[in-house]
């Protein structure tokens, strides 16, 4: 019998660039909770057990290890911890579809700015906020978990895409740094 | 030549430069025409028509002469404006549009016979014969006319673009556009100022002037030291907003790096798109011309650039100069010169009635008439009523007043409103929502008049964005009143030009007027006036001016042409920033990726996938070779390929069954747990979507596969379908293609394979489905083919994709078997007679493939009723048929009866897939042939002229391989 030996989504040493840090995520299992018609209340039960409720819009919640983001009309990704039986809803396992990275720093804004067609200023975005865009050609979500931080997920196949189109982003930052005014 | 003790360059900082190959020096905070001027150099460029010697007429982005190439160590950029290069040590400047040196032109012979070359000579000279416009007359003309070349290579230069977010945009930093930012940034807006020059100030930093008591550059310093130091204020030099689109939206290009030799990774450029809640346009103004006869040359200014180059860069534009204005503010070049030690030669104002108070000589109601000097200007012709003199002068500054920089304002169709007063167009209000103009760019001339409305559009602003307005004294500054008599052009002998950078004259003009082009707009196509790089900054008014004169209208009736994005030019690089070469799309990899590269495998793009082409082996030097052999190492022994591209779509609830029945065509909600089945999906219009398995996992949980191609078609599909028929059904659906990595493992060897990575042995009947665990990792195994053999496709999760690629391969090899790409899989499945988007193009419905069966006749589908409309199903549609023949045949090939002629008219059909099969040893293909099943046994003419293909094929089954389907279910 093999044993199979798993390998991340996102394999890459850290980078630290124009006051941002790029470095890859391991978000644990996710899974998707997709209401049925009439099926909120009944998940709602489900997802009480993990101390969670489903989510707003564009927002995202956290209790201990478990995380719940808004993903889509009356969809949402349930990350951090295992499924636990959800009524009411369908539930699908993401854990392998998704390449996670986290941003963070003072010039992380910046570094979106590239990429990103959305105002994610801390006024607009503030942290527990959550969407689904663009991220240059790919879609990706992302979330502000800090004052200076955002986690960014984009397919799992486009991993060396994302992580090639932040650092030169952040490259070409550097490069601006380095101009005397 | 530089003046003592003025200007702001560091004199400190000395840099080297050259232009057409001869080398000069210039100062920190030069720009290529500042420095090139202090040099002494004054012809820099040849005119667009007439190769007229130019020089530098302006000191901004409106720049029309002085346009030249910027060389890089690997990129060449034309038509930069010499007022925009700011100056770097080791930067290299060419003059452009000549043939030899700039000082003698060959195509100076254009203007020779410039009488010849009128509004409108292309068209009536050019028209016969026909054929020579392409060949000849075209490349000439182009060659003569023309600006800066390209180098022909790809730019390698970084690019980038950037999106910004703000309350308020600010356009413009003159005293205007600090004002409003001022104001708004104490109020606690987010605000972003974005200006043009490298320096904060506007005409203050040439201009000079009091504000506030003190001059107006300390006041200027201050108030970008308080926004410097908040944190709600972005300040963007080197910054021109570009355009005004809707909700909000303005285009801006920032010249990055190009102030710099290149560096690795710095842009040279970045296009941004800010969206902000309200902006302020606080462009200032532009001077214009005046329509003197020969007022081209080299020498021949723009008052206010005079004054810009004397007090900014420090640099005397001549020395001996003279001022011809309408306007009393234009004084002050003169009086400036004259301070710092230039000598005036005269002051002519064409107004009886201005003041004569001047230190040199002053003409009142005179005009020039023209001008002397082939490279440069030497002497003047000045009439005053019926005297004429002539003035030595290497400098005629002139100004013919203020043109409020109003284009933006016209992006969204908006027209400007002529004001009596100045003389000029101002914008009107509310033209693009949100934006409002302050300052000069509103017409407010005076500096107190700028301060004031910039005071006033910050707090209008900041009520709109509801803030409230903390308080900013108004400095108290100039106000002196803008006295204007309008002088559009000189009568005179000889031309008189409005738009230099495209060389359109006052009589082009007059003749388009003449020869019934009265409209403005068609004034301008027929003339070109306004249609060079400068957009006409400098010449609208005074051209829409003489055609009102022309045609007995007032200008007001005449009306402008539209002003439209972008304000200056963007390079095509800026916009597209990122989008070169592999940044075009993004790049998907399979798990297996590392390992198919690290046996050689080929990769070749499959939409944004990159898949292994086929795995070569020593000794082969073919993909052919390869090919081959790895398909008969499927139909031998046991072969393994990566098809996790397909997509793969979770769909779960009570009504799932149901939906599956509504898209596809034939019925899923029989399909037993634990068993997969082959699905046609129909478009609405009835022809076939896709095609793919869909796998029952649990009475109300299915896993449909769709094909890599349509993934995200069949995706929306569904949504589509979902949402507008049967939004209360209860089921979901997620795409799960990125989750699970799958292997299809296919040969007679296969289940022997399985065996040996499973924790238990496969028993599954073809099309079963069912979990599995490998070493603890579960897994799904589903028992279906592609290529007509025993074959099973395993799913895992992505993190264990490469794991058990790399692992199958391995135990494949130890019997005989091995990986296959996707040429080997194309020659399997066409053995077969499987079809592919090759076949399913988006034009066939399910009776042309023969597959009119599988629509279900008991329940209703996606695309049921529209596929039995009359003229889809019958002997005159091209139905799938195989294809053999004896040599090489290709897809895209079409179908004669032989003996027939070929042409369109006999057409039979055409090729979509063909392979050499080196199981039958024979050449197959796949087509569509009128009426084909009827014919099968008969011979076909497939003809393919593009490749030199005619041959006779045989019309078979397309099932070639194992038609009975033993081996699959063996």
């Amino acid at each position: 019998m093999p044993e199979l030996i798993a390998k991340p989504a996102c394999e890459a040493r850290p980078v630290t660039l124009a006051g941002a840090v790029l470095a890859p995520l391991d978000p644990g299992p996710i899974w998707s909770v997709a209401l049925y018609p009439g099926g909120a209340r009944a998940a709602a039960r489900g997802l009480k057990a993990l101390g969670l409720g489903f989510p707003e819009p564009g927002t995202w919640a956290a209790k201990g290890a478990a995380r719940i983001f808004w993903t889509g009309r009356e969809q949402a990704f349930v990350a951090g911890v295992a499924p636990v039986p959800v009524e009411g809803a369908a539930v699908t396992d993401q854990s392998d579809a998704w390449a996670g990275v986290s941003l963070s720093g003072p010039g992380a804004e910046a570094v979106l700015a590239r990429l990103v067609a959305l105002d994610l200023r801390a006024a607009a975005f503030p942290e527990g906020r959550v969407a689904r865009v663009g991220l240059n050609h790919m879609s990706a979500m992302i979330l502000r978990t800090g004052a200076e931080a955002f986690e960014i997920y984009t397919f799992r196949s486009m991993a060396r895409t994302a992580w090639h189109e932040l650092t030169e982003a952040m490259e070409r930052l550097e490069a601006r740094a380095g101009l005397k005014p | 030549m530089r003046v003592e003790g003025r200007g702001i360059v560091d004199r400190n900082k000395p840099l080297r430069f050259r232009f057409d190959g001869r080398e000069y020096e210039g100062f920190r905070g030069d720009t290529l025409a500042s420095a090139l001027l202090a040099n002494g150099v004054r012809l820099v460029g040849r005119s667009f028509k007439y190769h007229r010697p130019r020089g530098v007429l302006t000191a901004g982005s409106e720049e029309p002469n002085a346009l030249v190439e910027v060389i890089g160590k690997s990129n060449q950029t034309p038509n930069v404006r010499a007022t925009m290069q700011e100056l770097f040590d080791g930067l290299e400047a060419r003059s452009q549009n000549r043939l030899g040196s700039l000082r003698h032109d060959l195509l100076a012979v254009n203007d020779l016979v410039s009488p010849f070359l009128s509004a409108g000579f292309y068209y009536k000279t050019f028209m016969w014969p026909r054929a020579f416009w392409e060949k000849l007359y075209e490349p000439a003309i182009r060659r003569a006319a023309g600006l800066g070349r390209l180098s022909g290579r790809h730019d390698e230069g970084v690019y980038e673009k950037a999106h910004a977010f703000c309350d308020l945009l600010v356009i413009g930093a003159g005293p205007a556009g600090l004002m409003t930012a001022l104001v708004a940034a104490r109020s606690g807006a987010d605000v972003i100022l974005a200006e043009e020059q490298p320096l904060l100030g506007g005409r203050l930093v040439s201009d000079g002037g009091v504000i506030g008591g003190e001059p107006a550059a300390i006041w200027a310093a201050g108030v970008e030291a308080e926004l410097r130091s908040l944190p709600n204020v972005r300040i963007m030099t080197r910054t021109t907003v570009t355009g005004a689109y809707d909700h909000g939206t303005y285009g801006a290009l920032e010249r990055v790096g190009l102030h710099k030799a290149a560096r690795p990774n710095l842009p040279r450029e970045c296009f941004w798109r800010i969206v902000a809640g309200r902006a302020i346009l606080a462009a200032g103004a532009l001077e214009r011309p005046i329509a003197f006869p020969m007022n081209d040359r080299p020498g021949i200014m723009m008052a206010g650039a005079v004054r810009t180059y004397l007090n900014r860069f420090g640099v005397a534009a001549g020395r001996r100069v003279t001022l011809f204005a309408n306007t009393d503010a234009a004084r002050a070049t003169a009086r400036e010169l004259m301070a710092a030690g230039v000598e005036v030669a005269a002051i002519i104002d064409p107004r009886p009635d201005a003041s004569s108070l001047e230190d040199c000589p002053v003409h009142l109601g005179a005009e020039v008439v023209g001008s002397r000097g082939r490279h440069g200007l030497r002497e003047i012709t000045v009439r005053r009523g019926s005297d004429e003199f002539r003035v030595e002068t290497d400098c005629l500054a002139m100004s013919g007043g203020w043109n409020p920089s109003l284009h933006l304002t016209c992006h969204m169709n908006g027209r400007p409103r002529w004001s009596e007063d100045l003389a000029a167009f101002v914008p009107m209000e509310g033209a693009v929502p949100g934006l409002a103009a302050v300052g000069a760019a509103d017409g407010n001339l005076s500096t107190h008049g700028a301060l004031a409305s910039g005071k006033a559009g910050a707090e209008a602003a900041l009520k709109a964005l509801g803030r409230k307005v903390a308080q900013a004294a108004l400095p108290a500054a100039e106000d002196a009143p803008y006295r204007i008599a309008a002088l559009w052009s000189v009568a005179g002998k000889g031309r008189a030009w409005l738009d230099f950078a495209n060389d359109v004259t006052t009589k082009d003009v007059k003749l388009a007027a003449q020869e019934n082009y009265r409209s403005v707009e068609h004034m301008k196509r027929y003339t070109t006036q306004g249609m060079a790089p400068d957009q006409g900054k400098n010449s609208n008014v005074a051209a829409l001016a003489v055609l009102a004169d022309a045609t007995g209208r007032s200008v007001p009736e005449t009306g402008v042409t539209t002003f439209r994005p972008p304000y200056v030019p963007v390079s095509i690089a800026a916009m597209g920033a990122g989008g070169r070469g592999m940044g075009f799309a993004p790049q998907r990899f399979m798990t297996s990726d590392q390992a198919s590269r690290d046996r050689g495998a080929p990769m070749i793009e499959a939409g944004l996938w990159y898949r292994p082409s086929y795995f070569p082996r020593p000794g082969e030097t073919t993909w052919r070779e390869a090919c081959d052999r790895e398909v008969l190492m499927v139909r031998d022994s046991v072969g393994v390929a990566d098809v996790s591209t397909l997509g793969k779509i979770d769909i779960q609830g009570p009504d799932a069954a149901r939906f599956l029945d509504l898209v596809y065509a034939n019925t899923f909600s029989t399909l037993p747990v634990g068993r997969a089945r082959y699905g046609l999906m129909l478009r609405e219009d009835g022809m076939v979507l896709d095609d793919g398995t869909t796998a029952r996992l649990a009475e109300d949980h299915f896993l449909m596969t769709t094909t890599t191609a349509a993934a995200g078609l069949v995706m929306r599909h569904l949504d589509f379908v979902h949402q507008a028929f049967c939004a209360d059904w209860k089921l979901r659906f997620i795409s799960v293609t990125e989750a699970w990595a799958q292997f299809a493992v296919a040969g007679p060897k296969a289940r022997a394979l399985l065996n040996s990575v499973l924790d238990a042995p496969v028993e599954l009947p073809f099309m079963g489905v069912m979990p599995v665990a490998l070493g603890g990792v579960e897994a799904r195994l589903f028992r279906i083919s592609f290529s007509g053999e025993e074959g099973y496709e395993i799913a895992v999760p992505s993190r264990y994709g490469e794991a058990l690629f790399r692992d199958l391969l391995a135990r494949a090899e130890t019997m005989g078997g091995g990986p296959y790409g996707m040429e080997a899989l194309n020659v399997l499945r066409i053995e077969k007679g499987f079809i592919t988007h090759a076949e399913i193009h988006g034009r066939v419905t399910a009776f042309d493939i023969g597959m009119e069966k599988m629509v279900s006749a008991k329940k209703d589908c996606i695309g049921k009723a529209a596929a039995q409309r009359p003229g889809l199903n019958g002997a005159e549609r091209e139905q799938l048929v195989g294809l053999k023949a004896a040599g090489p045949i290709n897809a895209g090939a079409h179908l004669f009866r032989p003996g027939e002629t070929v042409e369109r008219a006999n057409d039979q059909g055409y090729v979509t897939s063909v392979c050499w099969s080196p199981v039958l040893g024979a050449w197959l293909g796949m087509g569509f042939l009128l009426n084909g099943r009827a014919r099968l046994g008969e011979h076909v003419r497939l003809v393919d002229h593009l490749r030199g293909i005619d041959i006779l094929c045989e019309v078979c089954n397309p099932m070639f391989h194992d038609p009975e389907g033993g081996k699959l279910r063996a």
